[in-house]
């Protein structure tokens, strides 16, 4: 287990760093100088200059890129050039609430997309069936942004039970806190719910036509131990795949939602970052969710060899 | 309530099975099929694919639902028990599949597969358990070590092994085996056929051998029925059916065997016919050499040939005994005498 650990942390390395060098050197090629986006209009070239020698922006690319490189193995990653502030300390605050954003959202997912899968796949070809697979069509082609607007509109403008926009920290009050999160993990969670119950439906129904399961009920074994022990941990790992990419997308695609809600997340913190050439924060959002989604796909593959024997013992 | 079987009364008795599936159109899997089997032997079922012998396993078991007909295991009529009798019941019936890929339960490992049945229906102490797992592993030519393996670490002849160690490890009476040896080699075959013929001897048990491969059945069986369309177009004792089949099909099978059968008939064309479409009158007057205008007209009746012996065919007429009921109620008067 622990060589597979390592193995697969190994895998990892070039996860992070490929989409790292792509980012350092897509950054430099856009148009749009931080230093301009610093002093502003009135700026005179010369200050201008200045500042760009400052910041190390004079130098040549190679120079550049090795400064950064020596940064990114030191964990300098430098200061905000918009907040003045090192990097590191400035993305925890906004993780925290991408972070609380993916995991309600993924609650929201699994609860819905798990029972009605497997309530469906139990049920198939029964009316309820027909009804959720109907109603997960409909939600998977619902645009997330146009359905946070609907929320917006019905729950927050019209029956005034949760606030339009905005973010409350829990340290202000956790249902304050909860509430500013509802409407957003609603709005990015149905779709994915609609996902996993067609997922979490079809790997059912896979597994229960496999002859173990048939053996398991001709040797009289009670239908809940069937589903339990003999359905539902196979048809998981599958499943446990489409989770796992669910998390890694509201990890890092959350954007338009925390636009539209305002929430001060990573996606808000990074399209900011990009439109101001704050450079140290682009990079380090990247990193921050490199390494997040390397780890998301290493707890998926630690609980797939938890889930089956032939993995494990390799 | 439960009986136990007397002496006299066959192991299992099938009566009048059918099994329709779907709505439209309707796919009749089986049809009016009549058969018995007596303790302790073996009984065949052979016929091309569709022709509906996998389905009458199943409905034997009562994994399927019948829609006609009753099976009667151990003198109890297995529709008639309830849901949890039926559950205590099926340890006395086991099932082993084709496909020893997917009959074991991967996330298991092979000690926990053998002993479920034992636990689920509450037999034996935990070492009591674990001894009957060690001798029937044994039993099957798998050493002690299997035991805490997983299926993947098994070729196909060792899992189909595990497969039997499992289906004989709550001691039923009876076992279905739906084409158990189909998926392997045939060098594994052979190994597979004489353990589960010195198995059965050990163990007293009645098989229900299910085969496409008429000479792996010719090789186990003592009673063989040949299945077409749902359908059983011929019955009878090992002896009568390779030596004096009577049934152009029964024939036309024999003849496909490569070095076998008499050669008498032309080579059977075309498909077998789609169960949802079957042909009036005879199911086989689409392939039949022999077919004339009644074939197509009237749906033959069982006329028995000598004891045990009965086929379905017009042909059969003149020689045999009409018995019982025809397999089907689409039957104009007259029939048989």
């Amino acid at each position: 287990m622990g060589k597979y650990i390592r193995r697969r942390l190994l895998h990892a390395l070039p996860t992070i760093f490929i989409p790292l060098v792509l980012v350092f050197f897509l950054l430099r090629l856009a148009p749009g100088d931080p230093a301009v986006q610093i002093l502003g209009d009135n700026a005179t070239p010369e200050q201008i200059a200045a500042l760009r020698t400052q910041l190390g922006l004079d130098q040549p690319l190679p120079i550049q890129f090795l400064l950064w490189l020596k940064g990114l193995f030191t964990l300098q990653l430098g200061d905000s050039l918009f907040f003045h502030k090192p990097v590191l300390e400035l993305i925890p605050a906004y993780a925290a609430v991408t972070l609380q954003l993916t995991f309600f959202a993924l609650v929201i997912a699994m609860v819905i997309g798990l029972s009605a899968g497997i309530a469906a796949s139990l049920l198939r070809g029964k009316i309820l069936d027909r009804g959720i697979i109907g109603v997960m069509v409909f939600s998977i082609s619902l645009p997330e942004f146009w359905l946070a607007l609907v929320l917006i509109f019905v729950f927050a403008v019209t029956l005034r039970w949760f606030p339009v926009a905005g973010y409350v920290s829990f340290d202000e009050g956790v249902w304050a806190s909860l509430a500013t999160l509802v409407l957003p993990a609603l709005a990015i969670g149905v779709r994915q719910a609609a996902l996993l119950t067609r997922m979490t439906r079809s790997a059912m129904l896979d597994v229960l036509d496999e002859p173990y399961v048939t053996t398991a009920r001709a040797q009289g074994l009670p239908e809940a131990t069937v589903i339990g022990r003999y359905t539902l941990r196979t048809a998981a790992v599958p499943v446990v795949t489409v989770i796992g990419l669910s998390v890694s997308y509201l990890l890092s695609g959350a954007v338009a939602i925390e636009l539209i809600f305002s929430l001060p997340g990573m996606g808000k913190l990074l399209v900011d970052a990009v439109s101001r050439r704050d450079y140290p924060v682009v990079e380090g959002s990247v990193l921050t969710i490199a390494v997040t989604l390397v780890v998301v796909n290493l707890i998926v593959d630690l609980v797939y060899a938890w889930l089956d024997p032939r993995i494990r013992l390799k | 309530m439960v009986k136990q079987t007397t002496a006299s009364s066959p192991l299992l008795q099938v009566e009048d099975l059918g099994k329709t599936f779907g709505q439209k159109p309707p796919v009749q899997a089986v049809r009016g099929v009549n058969f018995s089997i007596a303790q302790g032997q073996t009984f065949g079922l052979v016929g091309e694919s569709g022709s509906g012998k996998s389905t009458t396993g199943r409905l034997v078991l009562r994994l399927l639902e019948p829609s006609a007909g009753r099976v009667l295991f151990r003198g109890n009529d297995l529709g008639k028990l309830g849901k949890k009798e039926l559950r205590q019941e099926r340890r006395h019936m086991q099932m082993i599949f084709q496909d020893p890929y997917g009959s074991l339960n991967r996330w298991m490992s092979i000690r926990e597969t053998l002993e479920e049945p034992l636990l689920v229906h509450g037999l034996l102490d935990p070492a009591g358990r674990k001894q009957r797992v060690e001798t029937l592993l044994n039993e099957v030519g798998l050493p002690k070590a299997a035991l805490d393996k997983y299926p993947h670490e098994f070729s196909g002849g060792q899992r189909q092994r595990i497969a039997i160690a499992r289906a004989l490890v709550t001691e039923p009476e009876l076992i279905v085996a739906d084409e158990p040896v189909s998926a392997l080699d045939v060098s594994v075959q052979a190994q597979v056929l004489n353990l589960l013929l010195n198995l059965q001897e050990s163990h007293k048990m009645t098989l229900l051998f299910i085969s496409h491969d008429l000479r792996v059945v010719e090789f186990m069986c003592d009673q063989i029925a040949v299945m077409y369309l749902g359908q059983i177009m011929e019955l009878g004792p090992r002896k009568a059916i390779y030596r004096t089949p009577q049934h152009p099909y029964t024939r036309a099978l024999l003849d496909s065997i490569p070095g076998r059968g008499k050669k008498e008939l032309p080579r059977l064309k075309g498909e077998i016919p789609s169960p949802s479409a079957i042909p009036p009158g005879c199911p086989f007057n689409t392939r039949c050499p022999l077919a004339f205008d009644r074939c197509f007209r009237e749906q033959p009746a069982l006329y028995e040939l000598s004891p045990g012996h009965v086929s379905a065919c017009h042909l059969a007429e003149a020689e045999g005994q009409p018995q019982g009921r025809p397999n089907n109620i689409a039957m104009s008067p007259g029939t048989g005498a």
